[in-house]
């Protein structure tokens, strides 16, 4: 435990037990573009943390610093620490796979795979070796309930994911996420593909998710932030010119609970940004 | 000057002009391919049917007085008897013996007529002491009317086809042809005969026009095309999916890449050498069969043929595969890899299956070129005339469009009609496989 990160959880009154994820001094780099730069902060457990900020800010990235998404990029590496459970999640002997096991992921275009509702549900039970058929059914039935989707497709589980609407796509998602019970599911800007009434639903089903999951989400809509995080993390672009070239990388800026951030942010750049003057 | 009324009608007259001229050329290039392509199909049918003139060897009238088709199978017997007594055994080698031409010489009545039927005491007797009536008798307890009418009428009466007309001249000139057969053969028989016929399909080939068929290469075209579908399938696959799934982008992975790309253009001739040298010299212990028991073989098999068309498409079903891959959608991989799959397991449950329908669809269009393949298998070493079907992968083997290009390369006019009716069926079988790439592609292409 350094004093560092001690002081990032206790600055902002979160018990140490509290803390889902902690990050420290971490960069992101595709290449030898620095895209994130110094980022320490905490996911506090069963709690909503959203991330905002401009475009290129690093907010996604950033989220998929969590579970090791940005392995699948060419060229990406990342320095600094990410302890999860303890473990430094980028450790040379974690494998990843167990990492997104544990911290799931729901992305911004609802990616259904082209099969059957129930096989999507079934798939990440099925990677684990769980193979019968009772079992199954149990998992796909409650992971469909718990995303609010049971009651609308329960009558037609064989239908190809694919043929949903958008929103039940996500939720669909959703329900295939927390199908392996992961204990942290990351969102990058889940609702930007959907209507405001599919939205809705989502942003109610985070509400209700929550009480078992810890979730972060990344989000363009500050009202989304404000309507259902418990905190928010506010990153923006810093740019500087060397030698006539502009060299652009992400910082966290202010990261509070929500209400502090939209009622009395700390940072000047913060109270721009929520109050619509750029970005 | 932007908001010129005159101006713009006059440009908007000429840029219209040059969509109509652009649209006009677009067609006329259609048209002369459809043309083309039409008068290569009428090329080929008005050779592949029209009259003919058979001209017996003898003539069924100085062999019987009642029409041949009516006498029973003894009737026939005798007449063979009568004919050609030493072909007996010939007949029985070729439509009845059950042990190999090597043996028959010394077999006995027992082995080659085994599970037939034959006068029991006879079974230990060798056939060549038999007399020629005890032969005969062999013959015809084990064969019905038709096949014995069939043995009488290809081997004593012999037709063969004095002279043929195409299909064009048949239907437009008839009375002419008619005249001129009565006036050169007057003892011809005139009849209109499609050289395409199921009889043809299934005969092996022989020397004469009138009794050739095209099972021989239609078998050795199967046999290689099928090898060589399995293996450059597994292989091809394989390799696609490496360099697409798990090669990191390094100068190394980027040559190979580059490489398979340039293999697609080398000539397929060149293919043939290194088939020669490899897989007919190199590998001849295991091309020929000999590791795995099999004697009467050198390495020019029906095994070398299919690695050699094999290497050939490899490069084609790679490119192809890969691009198939590539089109899987990155969300499903990130999808899948997001759920904690290891990464074999978001490529053989998700990206495998979505890229199959793709897969499919170049594996059978590259089928279709190495059917059509001739050079390449003329230098690993197709056999020119053989008179034994292949059935296994250590054959001698000949292909269709081999056969086709010897049939086109002999004396006999006749058998540019043959080569006519082989060329119709192989590029039926060619429509058929792209029929099948097409329906693959349109049933099984999803949407993301």
């Amino acid at each position: 435990m350094s004093v560092e990160q001690q002081t990032i959880g206790m600055a902002m009154d979160i018990p140490h037990n509290q803390i889902a994820i902690e990050a420290k001094n971490v960069s992101v780099y595709y290449g030898d573009y620095r895209a994130v730069k110094d980022v320490s902060m905490v996911i506090p457990r069963h709690k909503i943390t959203a991330f905002i900020g401009p475009s290129g800010c690093g907010k996604s990235t950033m989220l998929r610093v969590f579970n090791r998404m940005n392995d699948l990029i060419d060229g990406a590496r990342v320095e600094g620490e990410v302890i999860y459970n303890g473990q430094n999640l980028y450790d040379h002997h974690i494998d990843p796979v167990e990492v997104r096991r544990r911290i799931g992921m729901v992305f911004q275009k609802p990616n259904p795979f082209p099969k059957s509702i129930f096989d999507n549900i079934a798939y990440g039970p099925r990677l684990l070796g769980i193979r019968d058929k009772q079992t199954l059914n149990e998992i796909v039935e409650r992971s469909l309930k718990g995303a609010a989707l049971w009651e609308e497709v329960k009558t037609n589980l064989k239908k190809s994911g694919l043929a949903l609407s958008g929103g039940q796509q996500q939720r669909l998602c959703i329900a295939r996420t927390i199908a392996i019970e992961p204990d942290v599911i990351l969102m990058d800007e889940p609702c930007s593909a959907l209507d405001p009434i599919a939205t809705q639903r989502i942003e109610e089903l985070m509400r209700e998710l929550v009480e078992h999951y810890t979730i972060v989400i990344v989000t363009h809509n500050m009202q989304q932030a404000v309507r259902i995080s418990d905190y928010t993390a506010f990153f923006n672009i810093r740019k500087i010119t060397v030698d006539h070239r502009e060299i652009r990388w992400g910082e966290l800026v202010e990261f509070a609970p929500t209400e502090d951030v939209f009622n009395s942010p700390r940072e000047q750049e913060t109270a721009d940004y929520i109050s619509g003057r750029f970005g | 000057m932007i908001n010129d009324d005159k101006s713009f009608k006059k440009r908007l007259a000429r840029r219209n002009m040059y969509g109509s001229i652009s649209a006009t050329f677009f067609f006329v290039a259609n048209l002369i391919g459809l043309l083309l392509i039409a008068a290569l199909f009428l090329h080929i049918i008005n050779q592949s049917m029209g009259y003919v003139v058979y001209v017996n060897r003898v003539e069924p009238e100085t062999l019987s007085e009642r029409p041949l088709e009516d006498l029973s199978e003894e009737e026939l017997g005798q007449l063979i008897l009568q004919n050609q007594p030493a072909r007996i055994r010939v007949y029985i080698r070729d439509y009845l013996s059950r042990v190999s031409n090597d043996e028959f010489a010394e077999a006995t009545v027992g082995a080659i007529l085994r599970g037939r039927e034959y006068p029991p005491e006879w079974g230990n007797i060798p056939l060549r002491d038999l007399e020629h009536e005890q032969q005969l008798e062999l013959l015809y307890r084990n064969m019905n009317q038709r096949q014995m009418l069939n043995l009488v009428v290809e081997n004593i009466v012999q037709p063969t086809a004095a002279k043929s007309w195409r299909l064009f001249e048949s239907l437009f000139h008839s009375d002419d042809i008619k005249q001129q057969a009565a006036e050169e053969f007057p003892n011809g028989d005139l009849k209109f005969h499609s050289w395409l016929n199921w009889d043809f399909l299934t005969r092996s080939v022989t020397s004469s026009a009138t009794t050739t068929g095209l099972k021989t290469a239609l078998l050795g075209s199967f046999w290689i095309i099928s090898i060589t579908a399995v293996t450059a399938l597994i292989l091809g696959v394989g390799a696609a999916i490496y360099l697409e799934e798990y090669a990191s982008d390094n100068w190394l992975n980027r040559a190979i890449e580059i490489n398979i790309r340039n293999l697609a253009a080398v000539p397929s001739v060149i293919y043939g050498m290194l088939g020669l040298a490899v897989f007919a010299r190199a590998l001849g212990e295991i091309t020929s069969g000999a590791v795995f028991g099999v004697t009467d073989s050198n390495g020019r098999t029906v095994l070398s043929a299919a690695l050699t068309l094999a290497i050939l498409i490899l490069p084609i079903l790679i490119v192809n595969a890969q691009e198939a891959l590539r089109a899987v959608p990155s969300s499903i991989r990130e999808g899948s890899y997001g759920m904690g799959a290891t990464r074999w397991q978001t490529v053989s449950r998700q990206v495998l299956p979505a890229a199959l329908p793709g897969i499919m669809t170049g594996v059978i269009l590259s089928m279709s070129r190495a059917i059509g393949e001739t050079a390449p298998l003329l230098v690993v070493g197709a056999s020119t005339f053989i008179g034994i079907d292949p059935n296994g992968p250590f054959s001698k083997f000949t292909v269709v469009p081999i056969q086709i290009y010897e049939w086109t390369n002999l004396p006999d006019q006749t058998f540019k009609s043959v080569a006519a009716a082989a060329i119709i069926a192989m590029l039926f079988v060619l429509l058929l496989l792209n029929a099948i790439a097409i329906i693959l592609r349109n049933r099984y292409s999803r949407s993301f």
